[in-house]
C-alpha cells in the first residue's frame, strides 16, 4: 500500500526524518518496501514559453524549438509533437539533474545544439503521461521562468510503499498507518473532517435498504445524495490519488477511492434513477443468474467452483425489482453504474463477510481494491463515518451536495468486537520481558482497544471493531499480547538463549543418509538434484505398470508427474552434460521417490479433507540413492565394483549381486543384477547398466554404456533386512596361512558367490574365500562354466601341516560337490 | 467379383506374402519401395486409372487405397516385431551375468566426487542446530491439506492460503493433496506424535524439499529446500526464540552477524516475527543486495500459536513453544553468492565441481 508522508500528517505529527520513519514503520510490521521522492529534482526545472518551432534537416522525429524561459530565446531540439507556439512547457535547462538522478547536459544532434530539455510529466515524476511534453496551459495560468514546483502547486513528498500483512486489515488504509505510528510516538491521532446529513427529507421515503442474507452481509447503509454534478475533482484529491497510487476519474468516484485510501472503507456509487425502486437488497445469487461487471465480463453466478468446499455462493446487490447489480462487495454491474450525467447519487456502505467475498472473487477471477479489503476484514462501525467523509470531500466540488437525512442502516451478522483476560503475568510468560502495566494499558488504547483493570492486576481488553483478526481465548491473548509487543518494539525485547537436558542429535537413518552420500561422493560421484516433476515420457520409460501421480495444475505438461525413479532425470542431467562436451560424468542423487497408493503394498494413510475428518490414502514415498556412471569407461561391471565397495564402506554383512529375469523398468534388461542380501532374502536394490532404449529416448546419446546403481535406502536403513558385520573385531591368527587355489565347473545356477560363501562357512578354518577367475569355453559343458576361488586356510593355534591342508582342500571339494560344483 | 478386385485382392496377398519373407528390419526398409511404396504393384495400378473417367477413377481409387493402407498397417505390426526381434538378439548378445564379476580384478580409480551444494548446507545447518541440542526430523514431500495448511491454522477458503502458490496432487478430492508448500507441516507430525506417545518436550529441526508453483527465474526455483524449528517445553517465551535466532545466526554465518526481528503475520505463529541478519554482503553497510538497509530477510518465526496447539491437542497452560522457518538454498545463496539458483539443478559438472 502506498502511503504518502503528506496524507499521513494529517492524522499525526511526523517530524522524524524519512530515514527514522521507514525504521519504525518496519519495527511495526508494516514493512517499507520503497520510497518514492515526489516532486524531488525540480528545483531547477521552470515554465518555458514556445515561440518558434522549426524542422531538421534531414531528421523527421526531431525538431528545433525556440522557447523563452524569462532569459531570452534558447534552442532546444525536441522530440514531442504535442504542442504549438505559444504553449507553455516545462524546461530542464543545462545543469539541472531530474528526479532518478538524470542529469541535463548540452548535447547537438543533427547539428543543432540543444541547451536544455523540455519534460513530459513523466520524465518530471509527477504522472504516468509520456504521451508528449506536459503542456501547462491545459492546468494553470503559467508564468515564464516561473519555478515549475511554484507553478504547479507542488509540496515536494514522500510516499513509502508498504508491505501490509494480512492479519491487519485496519492497516490497509492512511488512518491504520497513521494509527500505529500514533501509539509508538504516543502522540494524539486526529480526525478528519466529517459531513453531517442535510435536515429535511428523510432517506426512508425516496429509498430503501434490506438485508435477505444476513450471514453475507453484517451491515448495510444507504445514503442518497442529490444535487450531484459529475465533473473533476479538486487538484488536492487528484494529487492524494496519484500519490497513492490511482487515477482521478470524476469527483464522485474519487470520493469513493479516497475514503477507501484514507479511512479502508469501500463504498459504492449507483445512479439513483438507474436503481430500481432506488431500492438495494443483498442475498444470495441464484443459480441461473448472470451479471456484467464493470470490466464488461458476464459472470455466471452461484455455480460451484473447483476450490475445497466452496459452494458457489454469491452474494449479490439487487434492486427493487430483484435485478442484479452487482457482485457485493467485490465489482458493479454496468447497468447502475455512474455516469456524467447521474443528479442523484445512491451510495452503499456495507459490511460483508470475509470468507464469502474471498471464495467469490478467487472462484471469479475477479479482485478489486473493494474485495481485497473486504474479504480480509472491514471495520463493520465505519460505514456511516465512511459516507461523511465521502460527502465531506465530494462537497468541495459540490457545494450544494445534499446528503438526505437518516441514511438507511440495517444490521445482519456482525462479529462481537472480541474480549480477552489478560493475567497479569501473561505478557511476561509469553515474551519473557516483563513490561509495565501501565505501558501495556496506553499501547491497547493508543490502538483503539478498551482496557479495563480487574482484580490482581489483570486486564479485560476489548479489540476495536477494526480489528477482526483479534480472537478469543487463548488465540486472542496471543493476539493482544503480538500488539502488546508490537507497538513496544520488538527489538527492545529480552533475548535468551534456551537449554535443556535432552541431547541433540542425528537418528541412524540420517546418519546412514550422510554416510552414504561421503562414500559416494568420495568414490568420485557428483551429487546431483534433478526435478522430483517429469513428463509422461520419461515415466513411460521408467516404470514397472504403475499408475502415474498427476499434478493437478502443473506449470508445464512436461513437468506433471511425480518421478517414479530419479533414473531418468539423471540420465537427462548426464546427457546435458554430454552435450556440453563433457563427456566423463558421474552423477548420484539421494532423494524421494513416488508409488500411487493404488499401488503400494501397504498405502500411507492420514487426515485429510475440511477438519481433517476424511481418511486420504497419500502416495507411498520411498528414499533410494541412485547413480549413473557415465565416464566412457563405464560399464555394468564398474557399478558392481562400486557397489562392493560401498557395502564395505556401510560395513554391510552379506550382500549378494544376483541375476535377475527382470531386473526392473529403466536397468539393462541382460546386463543388470539385483543386490540381496544372503540371509533375508531382502532385495536392497539394483546394480548393472541402464538400458539403452532409456539412454537413447532420453539422453539423446547412442553407443555409450551407463553404469547404474539404485539402493533402497529404506530397505537399507533395515538392520533386520539387511545385516551389518558385527562390532565384534576378531585377532588375526600369528601362524602363516596356506593358500589354495580350487577351480570348480559350476551349473550357470549356482550363484558363484553363494559357492565361494559355502566354502568359507565349510570350517573355521578357512580365513578368506576369493573368486578370481570365471572361465566359459566350449571344451565345458553346456550350462556350466569355471570358478576358481582363492582360499586362505590358518589357525589360530598353529601352523597347518601339509597333510591337514590336504583334508580341508577335500572338505571343501566335497562342500563344493554338495552345491554342484565339480573340481575341474 | 469384377476384374479389378480380383486384382487388388492378387496384388495385397502378394505384397503381404513378400512382407511375410521379411526377415530383419535392413531388409524390411530395402524391399518397402517394391512391397507397398513407390515401385509396387499398387502403385503402378493407381497409374493405370489415369485413363478412366473421373467418377470410376474416384472409386476404384478409394478401393485401392484401402487395399494399400492395411498392407501399410501390416508393415508398421512387421516393423515392430523386427525391432522388438533385434533389441532381443542385441541384449541377449550383450548379456553379463553380474554375479560372475570378479570384482578382485577390478580396480577404481581414485577420482573426486562433490557434494551438492544444497546438501551440503542441509547438512551444515542441522550440524549447528543439533550442537544447540536439536534433534533432526525428517517429513513427507506429499502433505494432505489438513497438514499443509489446516492444521497450520489456514482453513479452506482461507486469503492467506493465496502466500502460497500450491501444486494439487490429482488424488481424493479436489485440493486435499499437495505439495508441501514450506516444512511447517512437519510441526504438525512432530506434535501429533509426541502427543500420541506422550513423549513432549520437543526440540526439533525438520529440513526437506518444497514445492511452489513458481515460474522458475534466477532468483527462485519451482521445487527450494527449508529447514523448520520447533520447540516446545514448559516456559519456552518469545525471548527463547529470539536467543535461538540470535545464537544460530553467530554460529553459521559468522560472529559479526546478528539478527533481528520485526512484526509479521503466519498463521501458525502469534506473536509472529520475519527476522532479518545482517547483510552478508556489505556487512550491514548498505549496499544493493540489501536495499541499503544493512539487512537482509531470513525466515519467519514465532510462538506457536494456540489454535495449532489445539489442533495436534497440546495443552497450551503445560506447554509453550516457538517455530521457525528459512530457505536452505537462500543460505547457500548468500554464502557462495550465487548469480543464478537455476545452475542447482541444471547439474553441469563445472558447477557442482565447485564443491568440497
Ligand atoms: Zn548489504
Amino acid at each position: 500500500m502506498r502511503a504518502p508522508i503528506s496524507w499521513l500528517r494529517e492524522f499525526v505529527d511526523l517530524p522524524e526524518s524519512v530515514d527514522d520513519l521507514r525504521t519504525v514503520l518496519d519495527d511495526l510490521g508494516l514493512v517499507v518496501e520503497g520510497i518514492e521522492f515526489v516532486g524531488e529534482g525540480l528545483e531547477d526545472v521552470v515554465v518555458a514559453r514556445v515561440d518558434e518551432i522549426h524542422a531538421i534537416k534531414g531528421a523527421d522525429r526531431i525538431r528545433r524549438i525556440v522557447v523563452d524561459a524569462g532569459a531570452g530565446p534558447l534552442e532546444i531540439v525536441c522530440g514531442a509533437w504535442n504542442f504549438e507556439v505559444g504553449n507553455h512547457v516545462p524546461l530542464a535547462p543545462v545543469g539541472a539533474v531530474l528526479p532518478g538522478g538524470f542529469a541535463i547536459e548540452k548535447r547537438s544532434m543533427r547539428g543543432v545544439v540543444s541547451n536544455g530539455m523540455l519534460c513530459s510529466a513523466r520524465e518530471l515524476r509527477l504522472s504516468d503521461d509520456h504521451e508528449g511534453l506536459m503542456v501547462l496551459d491545459d492546468v494553470i495560468t503559467p508564468r515564464i521562468g516561473q519555478p515549475i514546483v511554484e507553478a504547479l502547486g507542488i509540496e515536494p513528498d514522500v510516499v513509502f510503499d508498504l508491505s501490509i500483512e494480512g492479519n491487519r486489515p485496519d492497516a490497509w488504509s492512511i488512518v491504520g498507518v497513521a494509527r500505529d505510528l500514533a501509539a509508538r510516538f504516543g502522540r494524539p491521532l486526529r480526525e478528519p473532517e466529517y459531513a453531517s446529513p442535510t435536515p429535511g427529507t428523510p432517506t426512508a421515503t425516496v429509498a430503501s435498504g434490506e438485508i435477505d442474507a444476513s450471514d453475507l452481509c453484517g451491515r448495510l447503509t444507504v445514503s442518497l445524495l442529490r444535487n450531484v454534478r459529475v465533473g473533476p475533482s479538486p487538484s488536492w484529491v487528484v494529487n492524494r490519488l496519484e500519490r497513492a497510487g490511482m487515477r482521478s476519474i470524476s469527483n464522485v468516484v474519487d470520493a469513493s477511492n479516497f475514503v477507501m485510501l484514507e479511512l479502508g472503507q469501500p463504498t459504492h456509487p449507483y445512479d439513483a434513477e438507474r436503481v430500481n425502486g432506488s431500492t438495494l437488497r443483498v442475498r444470495r445469487a441464484r443459480t441461473g443468474e448472470s451479471l456484467v461487471t464493470l470490466d464488461g465480463v458476464t459472470r455466471t453466478l452461484a455455480k460451484p467452483g473447483r476450490g475445497l468446499g466452496d459452494t458457489g455462493e454469491d452474494c449479490v446487490i439487487v434492486d427493487g425489482a430483484d435485478e442484479v447489480l452487482g457482485l457485493a462487495g467485490i465489482m458493479g454491474g454496468e447497468s447502475s453504474e455512474i455516469g456524467l450525467s447521474t443528479t442523484t447519487v445512491l451510495l452503499e456502505a456495507a459490511y460483508f463477510d470475509p470468507m464469502t467475498i474471498a471464495r467469490s472473487s478467487k472462484r471469479h477471477g475477479l479482485r478489486s481494491e473493494a474485495s481485497h479489503r473486504f474479504e480480509r476484514g472491514v471495520d463493520p462501525e465505519l460505514a456511516l463515518r465512511a459516507v461523511a467523509r465521502f460527502v465531506s470531500i465530494l462537497r468541495a466540488s459540490v457545494p450544494d451536495l445534499e446528503w438526505l437525512d437518516g441514511p438507511i442502516d440495517v444490521r445482519g451478522d456482525v462479529p462481537e468486537p472480541s474480549m480477552v483476560l489478560l493475567r497479569h503475568d501473561d505478557v511476561e510468560r509469553s515474551l519473557g520481558t516483563a513490561l509495565p502495566v501501565d505501558g501495556v494499558v496506553a499501547n491497547l488504547r493508543a490502538l483503539g482497544f478498551a482496557v479495563a483493570l480487574a482484580d490482581a492486576g489483570d486486564l479485560v481488553v476489548t479489540a476495536p471493531s477494526s480489528r477482526p483478526d483479534i480472537r478469543t481465548g487463548a488465540a486472542g491473548r496471543a493476539d493482544v499480547i503480538e500488539e502488546v509487543a508490537r507497538i513496544h518494539g520488538y527489538r527492545r525485547l529480552v533475548r535468551r538463549t534456551p537449554t535443556w537436558p535432552q541431547p541433540g542429535g542425528l537418528t541412524p537413518r540420517q546418519e546412514l543418509r550422510r554416510r552414504i552420500r561421503q562414500v559416494m561422493v568420495d568414490l568420485g560421484v557428483d551429487e546431483a538434484w534433478t526435478p522430483t516433476l517429469g513428463s509422461e515420457t520419461s515415466f513411460a520409460l521408467t516404470h514397472d505398470g504403475s499408475t502415474p501421480i498427476r499434478i493437478t495444475n502443473p506449470l508445464a505438461s512436461d513437468e506433471s508427474i511425480l518421478r517414479p525413479t530419479m533414473l531418468s532425470g539423471l540420465v537427462a542431467a548426464w546427457g546435458r552434460n554430454i552435450e556440453r562436451g563433457l563427456l566423463d560424468v558421474r552423477l548420484g542423487e539421494i532423494g524421494v521417490v513416488f508409488t500411487h497408493p493404488r499401488d503400494a503394498a501397504s498405502a500411507r494413510r492420514t487426515r485429510g479433507g475440511a477438519g481433517g475428518k476424511v481418511d486420504l490414502d497419500l502416495p507411498l514415498e520411498n528414499e533410494r540413492v541412485t547413480v549413473v556412471l557415465g565416464h566412457r569407461s563405464d560399464d555394468a561391471t564398474s557399478a558392481a565394483t562400486l557397489w562392493t565397495l560401498i557395502a564395505n564402506r556401510l560395513g554391510l554383512a552379506d550382500v549378494v549381486i544376483r541375476a535377475v529375469e527382470n531386473p526392473g523398468a529403466g536397468a539393462h534388461p541382460t546386463r543388470s543384477a539385483a543386490l540381496v542380501d544372503r540371509a533375508s532374502g531382502v532385495v536392497l536394490g539394483v546394480v548393472g547398466e541402464v538400458d539403452p532404449q532409456v539412454i537413447d529416448l532420453v539422453a539423446g546419446v547412442q553407443g555409450r554404456r551407463l553404469g547404474l546403481l539404485d539402493i533402497d535406502l529404506d530397505v537399507l536403513a533395515d538392520t533386520q533386512a539387511v545385516r551389518r558385520r558385527s562390532q565384534r573385531v576378531a585377532v588375526p591368527g600369528r601362524y602363516p596361512s596356506a593358500v589354495i587355489d580350487l577351480a570348480f565347473v559350476a551349473p550357470l545356477s549356482l550363484h558363484a558367490a553363494d559357492l565361494g560363501h559355502a566354502l568359507s562357512s565349510a570350517t573355521p578354518l578357512v580365513e578368506s574365500v576369493i573368486l578370481f577367475d570365471v572361465y566359459r569355453g566350449a571344451n565345458l559343458a553346456a550350462g556350466t562354466r569355471s570358478l576358481a576361488y582363492t582360499v586362505r586356510l590358518s589357525s589360530a593355534d598353529r601352523t597347518l601341516g601339509d597333510s591337514e591342508v590336504a583334508t580341508l582342500r577335500d572338505e571343501l571339494i566335497v562342500v563344493a560337490g554338495q552345491h554342484g560344483a565339480t573340481l575341474r | 467379383m469384377n476384374l479389378n478386385d480380383e486384382l487388388i485382392a492378387t496384388i495385397t496377398a502378394e505384397a503381404l506374402a513378400a512382407l511375410a519373407a521379411v526377415d530383419t528390419i535392413e531388409e524390411l526398409d530395402e524391399r518397402f519401395p517394391s512391397i507397398v511404396g513407390k515401385r509396387s504393384a499398387f502403385a503402378s495400378m493407381q497409374k493405370s486409372f489415369g485413363s478412366l473417367d473421373p467418377e470410376q477413377r474416384r472409386e476404384l481409387g478409394a478401393r485401392l487405397q484401402d487395399a494399400r493402407r492395411a498392407v501399410e498397417a501390416s508393415v508398421e505390426l512387421r516393423r515392430i516385431d523386427l525391432r522388438a526381434a533385434a533389441r532381443t538378439t542385441m541384449l541377449e548378445a550383450d548379456r553379463l551375468d553380474l554375479g560372475d564379476v570378479v570384482v578382485a580384478s577390478q580396480s577404481w580409480a581414485v577420482t573426486l566426487g562433490h557434494a551438492g551444494l544444497v546438501g551440503s548446507t542441509q547438512a551444515e545447518l542441522e550440524d549447528v542446530f543439533v550442537a544447540m541440542g536439536f534433534t533432526v526430523a525428517d517429513g513427507p514431500e506429499v502433505e494432505s491439506d489438513w497438514y499443509n495448511f489446516e492444521a497450520l491454522n489456514i482453513p479452506p477458503a482461507h486469503p492467506a492460503r493465496g502466500m502460497w502458490d500450491t501444486f494439487y496432487v490429482d488424488l481424493g478430492e479436489p485440493e486435499t493433496v499437495v505439495l508441501r508448500t514450506h516444512t511447517s507441516p512437519t510441526q504438525i507430525h512432530l506434535m501429533e506424535s509426541a502427543v500420541a506417545n506422550d513423549s513432549l518436550p520437543i526440540h526439533s529441526v525438520a529440513p526437506g524439499r518444497c514445492y511452489r508453483r513458481d515460474t522458475p527465474d534466477a532468483r527462485h526455483l519451482a521445487a527450494f529446500h527449508q529447514i523448520e524449528g520447533l520447540v516446545v517445553d514448559h516456559h519456552i517465551t518469545f525471548a527463547d526464540l529470539a536467543g535461538t535466532i540470535e545464537t544460530f545466526t553467530r554460529a553459521y554465518f559468522g560472529p559479526d552477524i546478528e539478527s533481528r526481528l520485526r512484526p509479521a503475520f503466519f498463521p501458525f505463529t502469534e506473536p509472529s516475527a520475519e527476522f532479518e541478519i545482517t547483510c552478508t554482503i556489505c556487512h550491514g553497510a548498505g549496499c544493493r543486495t540489501c536495499s541499503n538497509t544493512g539487512w537482509i530477510e531470513l525466515g519467519g518465526c514465532g510462538m506457536i500459536d494456540p489454535a495449532v496447539f489445539e489442533s495436534v491437542g497440546v495443552d497450551p497452560d503445560r506447554w509453550s513453544g516457538f517455530a521457525f522457518g528459512f530457505g536452505i538454498d537462500r543460505c547457500a545463496q548468500m554464502r557462495h553468492e550465487l548469480s543464478d539458483m537455476r545452475a542447482l539443478i541444471e547439474n553441469d559438472v563445472r558447477f557442482l565441481g565447485q564443491f568440497a
